[in-house]
């Protein structure tokens, strides 16, 4: 597989190591109401969609960025990516 | 039908006329008390038992595809019960129990062969953690040996002992572990249900449940509803795709696990090797064909099937253990789909959703274990309290802290 690394260009998916779903960006609030079983969600529940999935992918042999990877698990195709860095910021300028 | 020495002979003189489909291809009845969901090893293993030991009847198996179409038929068929953890090992003796009276228990050739597993160590400290395993195993009931250099030397003296990087220094062996044909299994389970009444039926994917106040009333499937009293998820890498159709979240993820075969050649091999420096597993079927294995691709897939770089790790670590294996060719490859939960080990549980019982989370080490999950889930269906060897597989032991981590290695399934 190739990821578009949205610096460098096309790259070798194995120069990176895969983090798993995006979700993990979402660290839950510590010290809130229902934060035991907010992190028990957080560290093992996931959706694992067939189709379209969003991933992180670590640029550990490159320049050593976090990719936010969209991709099909159905038939590996990829569908786009961008920078873990440029993703948190817009959900944060976007949400909350 | 029973097969015996005499019948092959008899059916050798007869031209192989009298020989019958292995089981019916009934019509889905209307409702069932049990519908297992899943026509791979454990799906029918669990139909199996359930109409065998647990005296139950009206059962159905439903699969998606054909029998056996899932990673029973795609594994590379290793079986052993050398696991350090207290939650584990019991649970895989009592399966190699059961596969030491498989074939008379089904009246049926499933090839199981003891013929071995050796485990390299390459190091001190794994030296260490095999010795460590082998007394766990030891202390369990089951068997293991520890080897030095020179007894592994006189067993497969083709090794590359001396590789610079990862010398061999010795190696832990099962001398019970071993392989057995994978689809013999299914087949040979599926026709012990069939003829115990139970109906596989096959080309019929479920595609949803029906549930009334909390309580499971049947599932929805491409033929058509069909009622059931209990409903067991055996469907191994489907298992997040058809849990989400009740409502779950699972601790799991689906990879993908590749396998390759090489041309026929003459015995060389003579059990189930593992190198320790690298995922890599290898066997000889009696066809002749190397049987081999590494790890999974590492991220999520349900494509059953893979990419290159794995195979190129696997082909390099085949090669720096058993250089003579260079020239031979690779004829084919596969993959399977990998329901790795988020300790490695897997989960056999009632839900939060009476009625509806979960099976899954394999890894991939799943077909070692196929007897004594059936029996298990069987038990845990029939009788509604899990089997005495699988009591630590509760769904609930991430949020309490219990996880059975034989690796160490973390909530990182691509790891286990
Ligand atoms: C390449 C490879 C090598 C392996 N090597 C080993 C090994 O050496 N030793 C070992 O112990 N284990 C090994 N495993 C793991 C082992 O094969 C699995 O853990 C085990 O087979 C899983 O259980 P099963 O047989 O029930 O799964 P499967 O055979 O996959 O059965 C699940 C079934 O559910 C069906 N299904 C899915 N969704 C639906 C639906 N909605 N409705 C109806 N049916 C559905 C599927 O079609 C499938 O037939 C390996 C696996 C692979 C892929």
């Amino acid at each position: 597989m190739l990821i578009p690394h949205p610096i460098l260009g096309s790259r070798d998916a194995r120069e990176f190591t895969y983090l798993g779903d995006v979700r993990l960006v979402d660290r839950p609030d510590p010290t809130g109401p229902d934060a035991e079983a907010a992190f028990c969600d957080y560290v093992f529940l996931r959706d694992n969609p067939a189709g379209v999935h969003r991933e992180l992918w670590f640029h550990e042999q490159g320049d050593r960025s976090c990719l936010v990877v969209t991709r099909s698990t159905i038939t590996h195709d990829i569908l786009g990516a961008e920078l873990a860095r440029d993703f948190a910021l817009a959900r944060k300028r976007g949400g909350e | 039908m029973k097969f015996s020495g005499f019948r092959v002979f008899a059916e050798a003189l007869k031209g192989n006329t009298g020989w019958r489909p292995l089981w019916r291809n009934p019509e889905p009845k209307s409702d069932y008390d049990y519908v297992v969901v899943g026509g791979g090893g454990h799906g029918l293993a669990t139909a199996y038992y359930l109409a065998k030991t647990f005296g139950q009847s009206r059962i159905a198996v439903l699969e998606k595809g054909w029998l056996g179409s899932g990673n029973i038929g795609r594994n590379t068929t290793i079986i052993r019960s050398n696991y350090l953890l207290p939650g584990n090992e019991p649970f895989y003796e009592f399966s190699m129990k059961l596969w030491e009276g498989l074939e008379q228990e089904l009246n049926f050739n499933a090839m199981v062969s003891q013929r071995g597993v050796i485990n390299l160590f390459h190091s001190d400290s794994q030296h260490d953690s095999f010795r460590r395993r082998a007394n766990a195993v030891i202390l369990a009931g089951a068997d293991a040996r520890l080897l030095s250099r020179e007894d592994l030397r006189a067993m497969v003296p083709f090794l590359n002992f001396d590789n610079a990087r990862f010398p061999i220094r010795g190696a832990l062996l099962q001398p019970r572990g071993g392989t057995a044909r994978h689809d013999g299994v299914a087949w040979g389970y599926a026709r012990g249900a069939d003829l115990r009444g139970v109906d596989l039926i096959q080309n019929c994917e479920v595609t949803g449940f029906r549930i009334v106040d909390g309580k499971i009333r049947g599932v929805e499937t491409s033929r058509g509803y069909i009622g059931a009293g209990k409903v067991g998820v055996a469907v191994a890498g489907s298992s997040g795709r058809v849990m989400a159709m009740a409502g779950m979240r699972l601790p799991m993820e689906s990879h993908v696990l590749q396998a390759y075969v090489s041309e026929g050649l003459k015995p060389i091999l003579p059990g189930v090797i593992t190198f320790g420096a690298g995922h890599f597993y290898i066997s000889q079927s009696d066809k002749g064909g190397l049987v081999f294995g590494g790890d999974i691709d590492g991220y999520n897939s349900y494509a059953q099937r893979g990419n290159l770089p794995v195979v190129e790790h696997a082909a390099e670590c085949g090669l720096a253990l058993m250089p003579m294996i260079g020239r031979a060719r690779l004829l084919r490859m596969w993959g399977g789909l990998m329901d790795m939960s988020m300790d490695g080990s897997p989960i056999i549980d009632r839900t939060n959703i009476e009625g509806l019982f979960f099976n899954g989370g394999w890894c991939i080490g799943g077909f070692k274990a196929t007897p004594a999950s059936g029996y298990s889930f069987a038990h845990l269906l029939a009788t509604g309290s899990p089997h005495e060897t699988a009591r630590a597989y509760r769904l609930d032991r991430f949020s309490r802290g219990y996880v059975i981590d034989e690796t160490g290695t973390g909530a990182h399934p691509n790891l286990h």
